[in-house]
């Protein structure tokens, strides 16, 4: 088509050209969420048949790759498509899991008299347990809010800086508060009476351990659905603008700060639905200090070396990372060395990560796979 | 300052209200005195060029324009609303695109996503419709799409749709740039040095391209080059600046025989015997 032929059509707006939707509303609704029904049939798997065949410790590798994958998708919005850097994304793992161990631990307490498990699958229990999350979520957006506010003024190593600095508080000021207290004391105490009282630097300990793999990957679905959506959408080509060209970005009508800040509450959401799965996870005392300055690095570099926006390169650097500690445990006193190295040689051979903004199917290797196959 | 300011605004062809009118802008940065008195009338479908001598101000008339600097006075209408104040996003959601002088694009992005990403401008659906895929984000999707890939079409460059932006060649790039201000659905377009680095071949084609441009967007066109040839031929209308100050607007043919736009360009009488010989005719004494 030439300038001449277009000439007709060329005026035509984006609004103009919106068409009534193709499809019925029923088609339109599995269309949505087909996705995260699959997903859901999948955890459930994962749940029933998986991890009794596994053995506990490899049922809960593969929870904790769940748990990763949660906290490295949600950072993923934010350093990977929007291009902010920040290293503090295991503080709002922080304040998200605290304020949903606050609700399932002090909540029990008032419910059912203690802070032991409730009920059974979908029970009393694993409400509160949902509740737990949407509350860490809430509570953690909002902190993200906080945090994006300065990222509207600064960027790269400063808001790095920030982002960290930011950590660091949540930390310091969980480790200040107080003692655990007991079934008897809380429930004299009621709810708002609790709110100091979250363990301090000894932790956080008795906390219902509602976390299972059914539950991991239920959200694992929802964040990784929600990524790769935003990803192909408008608004997260926004982001993804915003990454590659700020001035450019505006010059397109991209409100710049509106897109950031929202890339943050958004990955914060997430991560405090990742802190509070693994706050409930078995066999932990939720410790302020593993979700601090080391725990945010470890995310960091799940992005960083998967791919900066690639939803499906976080995902497999997550899984991978999670699982090399628990393969090597023999070496784990080289632990950090190897992490340090890998992040050298990839930033030098590739400064994009290993599958830098592609998806899986958008690789060399994927296709010559493809091709592959179909050859054969 | 004074003299500068007093230039009539530019006279437009239609008497109807401009597409761009700017009156009396003027920036400083420190003691800098970047721009002064600016002023000029762009029609609607108007094509007018804005030329002068490097570090004139032409590029900070642009930035002006578009939201990145505010100026310390005057005022800036775009249609009938005022836009001086305003961010850049909001003065693009206005109807005020521009291209960079020193390409911008979203290089590791594909060059359909570049213009995608101007046109999701134009899309209403918010994050949540996005995330739920709702029909009417899904049209809308798909409405931005046929759009995009209809602007690469009419730049000629639909075959390159699925590169990444960084990997084109230059000329390449500075029509993308074209196509993603288009995307934004624009009443007035700036282009800042469009021709830049291109030869013979490419100038031709964009040139024949910005008059197509015109007729097929009905948008008026604000030109910054430095290839006289082609703002001489393009231009219905020229401004001319200096040190930040309008020295002379006009016709094409008047522009060239200013006396003050030929020693801005050329310098004055002691400088160049070239200059001398070429336009002793046009000099005008005591331009000092």
């Amino acid at each position: 088509m030439t300038l001449d032929q277009a000439n007709a059509r060329g005026r035509k707006r984006v609004s103009e050209r919106i068409t009534e939707p193709r499809i019925g509303a029923g088609a339109a609704a599995v269309a949505s969420l087909w996705p995260v029904v699959l997903g859901i049939l999948i955890a459930w798997f994962l749940q029933q048949w998986v991890a009794p065949a596994i053995g506990p410790f490899y049922a809960k590798v593969v929870l904790d790759i769940g748990i990763a994958i949660v906290a490295a998708s949600s950072l993923n919005i934010v350093n990977g498509f929007g291009g902010q850097f920040s290293i503090g994304h295991a503080g709002f793992m922080m304040v998200g899991g605290y304020a949903a161990a606050w609700l399932t631990y002090y909540g029990s307490i008032q419910l059912w008299g203690s802070p032991a498990l409730h009920g059974g699958f979908l029970g009393g229990g694993d409400l509160l347990f949902l509740c737990g999350c949407l509350l860490a979520g809430i509570v953690a957006a909002a902190a993200g809010l906080l945090v994006g506010l300065p990222s509207l003024r600064l960027r790269g190593d400063y808001l790095a800086i920030v982002t960290l600095g930011f950590g660091e508080i949540i930390r310091v000021l969980i480790q200040r508060t107080g003692d655990v207290m007991s079934p008897v004391d809380a429930q004299a105490a009621g709810m708002a009476g609790t709110i100091g009282n979250l363990g301090g630097s000894l932790g956080f300990g008795g906390i219902p351990t509602y976390t299972r793999i059914f539950y991991v990957y239920v959200f694992v679905t929802i964040v990784v659905v929600c990524a790769y959506r935003l990803k192909i959408s408008s608004r997260g080509r926004a982001l993804l603008a915003v990454r590659e060209n700020e001035v450019a970005a505006e010059a397109v009508g991209i409100n710049t700060a509106r897109v950031k800040i929202v890339a943050f509450v958004l990955s914060a959401f997430f991560a405090g639905i990742g802190g509070t799965l693994f706050a409930h996870e078995l066999g932990t005392t939720l410790n302020a200090q593993e979700l601090g300055f080391q725990k945010s690095i470890d995310i960091v570099i799940m992005v960083v070396l998967g791919g900066m926006g690639s939803v499906t390169g976080v995902i497999m650097a997550a899984a991978i990372l999670t699982v090399m500690p628990e393969l090597f445990r023999e070496f784990s006193d080289y632990r950090m060395p190897i992490y340090a190295l890998a992040l050298i040689i990839v930033m030098i051979v590739r400064p994009q990560g290993l599958f830098g903004i592609k998806e899986l199917w958008d690789t060399q290797l994927w296709r010559r796979i493809q091709k592959a196959k179909d050859g054969a | 300052m004074s003299a500068a300011a007093s230039l009539p605004a530019a006279a437009s062809a239609s008497a109807a209200s401009p597409a761009l009118e700017a009156n009396d802008l003027s920036l400083s940065f420190g003691g800098l005195v970047a721009v002064d008195g600016f002023s000029l009338t762009l029609a609607e479908k108007g094509l007018v060029g804005l030329i002068g001598p490097n570090g004139a101000g032409k590029t900070t008339v642009f930035n002006l324009f578009t939201g990145v600097y505010r100026p310390v006075r005057g005022e800036i209408r775009l249609g009938d609303q005022r836009i001086d104040g305003m961010k850049p996003s909001a003065i693009a959601a206005a109807g005020l695109a521009r291209t960079f002088q020193n390409i911008r694009l979203f290089g590791n992005l594909s060059v359909l996503d570049n213009v995608r990403t101007a046109a999701g401008l134009r899309a209403r659906s918010g994050l949540f419709r996005s995330l739920l895929r709702t029909p009417m984000y899904l049209a809308e999707e798909q409405a931005i799409l046929e759009r995009s890939l209809e602007l690469l079409d009419m730049l000629g460059i639909a075959h390159r749709a699925g590169e990444r932006a960084q990997s084109l060649p230059y000329g390449e790039q500075r029509k993308l740039e074209i196509a993603r201000a288009l995307a934004t659905e624009p009443k007035v377009l700036l282009l800042d040095e469009p021709v830049a680095g291109m030869n013979a071949n490419e100038k031709r084609e964009m040139r024949a391209l910005i008059q197509g441009l015109r007729d097929s967007f009905e948008v008026a066109i604000l030109l910054i080059e430095h290839d006289m040839g082609l703002v001489m031929e393009l231009c219905e209308h020229i401004t001319v600046l200096d040190h930040g100050v309008t020295i002379a607007t006009g016709n094409a043919a008047k522009i060239q025989s200013d006396p003050r736009v030929i020693e801005a360009y050329l310098g004055t009488t002691e400088d160049t015997a070239v200059v001398a010989a070429a336009s002793a005719a046009a000099r005008a004494p005591g331009a000092e």
